[in-house]
């Protein structure tokens, strides 16, 4: 059903087909992880990194993800200062052998909004050390600016808080961002369902990147399908530049020929 | 030996010249699926034998979990 070519989706030196990021939190079970990652069609996952349990036996996550169809995407979560998300940014490059990281530096523990100050450091950091950066931010045109400046890859404003489900709470400052920023704009944090992301796509954002709106359904399986379905519709009724809203109705019928009506 | 691994302090068997591929052998971790710093500073994998350990070296060992 893939009539509509579109263009890949560029991040620093790699290319997607894919415009759908997905995660590896929250899900029921790594069967049904695996089973969702297949139906969004996604070929970038994140993960997140922590401490060894000393002592405790167990598989590794990175046994369920397949490395050759899927890129991961390490993030940063939990880092609330520059200092931490580097030093995890290091050790994620040395684990994955990726020079890929989402930023993600946390400002406050109620909503995880992102500090915004501690990010820009971070990032000026990870870039010169030869990282390709996405950095989550806020919905805030200067900081995305700010970040692209700095080098960042791309730019990854919220939407709604981390987990809320919310959907997107303000396409005015996420219209605006893509209309700023050069680099690739990826929504991150806020779609709850399909309607979310493809109101996110057909602003014109470049890519989505989702967990719990997947992971958190009640059948994340379909779920994943419908975030996939959702967010190439919303993609395509970008592309396509969509029809001028009007005030009145304008029928799609001719008026001409009416049968009763008196003959011109 | 005293030092601190993941935030915890250890008491490592007193070899002369421990290493940390012998940290990992102690605490039965595979160096396959994690990232080590010492003091701050990663170790590459290549390194581990080599790397020598000293008193109050303040070892982090992570992995991937899942997460968004």
């Amino acid at each position: 059903m893939q009539n509509f070519e579109d263009s890949p989706l560029r991040i620093g030196a790699y290319e997607f087909h894919s415009r759908l990021i997905v995660g590896t939190g929250k899900y029921p079970s790594m069967d049904a992880m695996q089973a969702a990652h297949a139906a969004s069609g996604a070929e970038m996952v994140t993960v997140a990194i922590r401490r060894v349990n000393l002592g405790e036996k167990g598989g590794s996550l990175l046994d369920y993800i397949d490395r050759s169809k899927m890129t991961i995407l390490p993030n940063t979560a939990g880092c609330f200062n520059a200092r931490e998300a580097v030093a995890t940014a290091q050790l994620a490059r040395e684990l994955l052998e990726t020079d890929l990281i989402k930023l993600e530096v946390i400002g406050d523990t109620q909503t995880l909004h992102p500090d915004t100050r501690e990010t820009l450091l971070a990032a000026e950091q990870l870039v010169a050390d030869g990282f390709t950066v996405l950095p989550y931010i806020g919905d805030d045109p200067v900081a995305c600016v700010q970040l692209e400046a700095l080098g960042c890859a791309a730019v990854m404003p919220l939407a709604a808080p981390i987990g809320s489900g919310l959907g997107i709470c303000n396409p005015y400052t996420i219209r605006i961002i893509k209309e700023r920023a050069g680099v690739p704009v990826i929504v991150d944090a806020g779609v709850g369902t399909a309607s979310d992301a493809a109101v996110a796509m057909e602003l014109g954002v470049d890519a989505l990147l989702m967990n719990t709106g997947i992971a958190a359904a009640q059948n994340p399986v379909a779920m994943a399908e419908a975030m996939a379905l959702a967010t190439r519709a919303g993609r395509l009724a970008f592309l396509s530049g969509r029809m001028e809203k009007r005030l009145y109705a304008n029928a799609s019928s001719p008026m001409q020929g009416l049968i009763g009506a008196p003959s011109a | 030996m005293k030092v601190e691994i993941n935030g915890e302090k250890r008491e490592l068997p007193a070899a002369a010249e421990a290493t940390l591929a012998e940290v990992l052998a102690v605490l039965e971790i595979e160096a396959r699926g994690v990232a080590i710093a010492c003091n701050d500073r990663v170790v590459r994998r290549s390194e581990y034998a080599r790397h020598r350990i000293a008193e109050g070296d303040r070892i982090e060992i992570v992995r991937a979990v899942a997460g968004g």
